[in-house]
């Protein structure tokens, strides 16, 4: 990973030189680097990203990979069309859904 | 992190890192900011991050007219290096009955005076500024293109910068758990990284304000009440404007990323719940795709959940503890912190400072549930 054109967030378009930047910033959390670049608010939600950001954050402050705070994951797990959805809200209004 | 601070502020949302930083502005030094998690990590990260002029009461409009001056120059005025995204494409409210309609043009008397350009349009005029938009059952609105949105996580984080710069300390994953009084004043604030001694304590925590402003004795009618919102995919640019109704309880912006973000407002019981639900993701696409048909096409890839901290009155709640002088509460946004936040720092700064304002901190006291001054507002979430 000398590369730091490489792109980390691919949704995105973030580059490791992008991430390592906010690093020396002072960011210091997954959540942070997120908020700042949008690495991982793109369609796939951080499946690539995530780990790889997690790795530098690793790197640059020395700890173990499972201790880098992990983001909340949310649903939608992969994106759903908004149309879908709201046909789905019209059925339910019409009832004999669960509730 | 030293034993010891002028002045400790509580929260790492837009409420506290403004309050920092227009305190450091003001000379004051030697001040530390703690946060439980990361910066934006409550509320601010989590809201609409709408920006509008157009409130009903006159304290409003003043306050969200001279909070937009600040946000046009907010790079500038912090010397963050990176961009608070506003977009000024305007905010287009929605009537859906003549009475509403009635509201608003009460709303726009009130802006009119205060020289902000908010103005009525017909069903028609709506139509060619949103041609997306689904008129029935409209009766008419009004727009005003100052207003807009802007990035919360970028706008605190410019915030967070500049008070950085001016020798503001930023200690995050650190939480209050307590505090300590010394004959009726306010001693110090008890972590989780330790205790740290402090002449004045800010209490910027939102919906867990209450609970921290209780260990010294002080009951603050505020509550967290939980609201959710979406964001689709990037798409080319369709609507330029927030388009938002009070009696549907809708907003939807695209962002200058493309994205659209957008929520409805069903009341809750007060929680701290984070977690979203399946139920009112359906119902966002719902009344949203019935609003605004376009955005069928669209897919979401996130949705997440926040709290507004309301007050009675829906407006903020800004006060010092009775039983601990120079602890001070700054809450109860109710759902329209991030665009209000920039002139209320500067107020609560100046009055912390004793500078003069020309706005009324007193008005925010939570005296006013007693005496029954509320501050009134026709035209909120």
């Amino acid at each position: 990973m000398a590369n730091k054109d490489v792109i980390i967030c691919r949704c995105e378009d973030i580059t490791r030189e992008m991430i390592l930047e906010c690093i020396e910033q002072g960011y210091q959390t997954i959540d942070d680097i997120k908020r700042v670049t949008r690495a991982g608010m793109g369609p796939c939600q951080g499946r690539t990203c995530r780990l790889l950001i997690a790795g530098e954050l690793s790197r640059a402050f020395g700890v173990p990979m499972e201790e880098v705070l992990m983001p909340t994951f949310r649903p939608p797990t992969k994106p759903i069309s908004m149309g879908a959805l709201a046909d789905a809200y019209e059925e339910s209004k019409k009832g004999g859904g669960a509730e | 992190m030293k034993k010891s601070y002028e002045v400790v502020v509580i929260g790492g949302g837009i409420v506290g890192t403004a309050t920092a930083f227009e305190l450091a502005k003001r000379g004051v030094k030697d001040i530390l900011l703690i946060e439980k998690r990361f910066l934006t990590s409550g509320a601010t990260g989590r809201c609409g991050a709408g920006i509008r002029q157009q409130w009903g009461s006159e304290l409003n409009a003043t306050i969200a007219l001279e909070s937009t001056h600040l946000f046009e120059h907010m790079e500038e005025y912090t010397g963050y290096p990176r961009s608070i995204e506003l977009h000024q494409g305007g905010y287009l409210l929605v009537a859906y009955t003549d009475k509403e309609m009635i509201q608003f043009r009460k709303n726009l008397e009130v802006q009119h005076k205060l020289g902000i350009d908010a103005y009525e349009l017909t069903p028609k005029e709506m139509k060619e500024k949103v041609p997306y938009l689904n008129m029935d059952g409209v009766t008419g609105g009004t727009f005003c293109q100052a207003d807009g949105h802007a990035n919360p996580f970028q706008t605190t984080q410019a915030y967070a910068y500049g008070a950085k710069k001016m020798g503001v300390e930023i200690e995050t994953f650190c939480e209050a758990v307590g505090f300590r009084t010394e004959g009726g004043k306010i001693a110090g604030v008890e972590t989780t990284k330790g205790y740290v001694e402090a002449k004045l304590v800010v209490n910027c925590a939102n919906g867990w304000a209450p609970e921290l402003a209780k260990m010294v004795g002080e009951d603050i009618p505020v509550y967290p009440e939980r609201h959710q919102a979406l964001v689709t995919e990037p798409v080319a640019p369709l609507i330029d404007c927030m388009v938002m109704s009070f009696s549907h309880n809708y907003y939807c912006q695209q962002t200058p990323h493309g994205s659209f973000v957008m929520g409805i407002g069903p009341k809750e019981a007060p929680s701290h719940n984070f977690n979203t639900s399946w139920q009112v993701l359906e119902a966002t696409c719902g009344i949203m795709c019935e609003t605004l048909p376009v955005l069928r096409n669209l897919r979401v890839v996130r949705s997440w959940a926040g709290q507004y901290d309301m007050s009675p009155d829906a407006n903020p709640v800004i006060d010092e503890a009775a039983e601990a002088a120079n602890f001070w509460t700054v809450c109860g946004f109710s759902g329209h912190g991030f665009m209000v936040a920039p002139r209320v720092a500067i107020m609560v700064a100046n009055r912390l400072t004793g500078q003069e304002d020309s706005l009324d901190i007193r008005k925010f006291s939570k005296k006013r549930f007693e005496t029954g001054e509320l501050l009134i507002e026709p035209s909120v979430v």
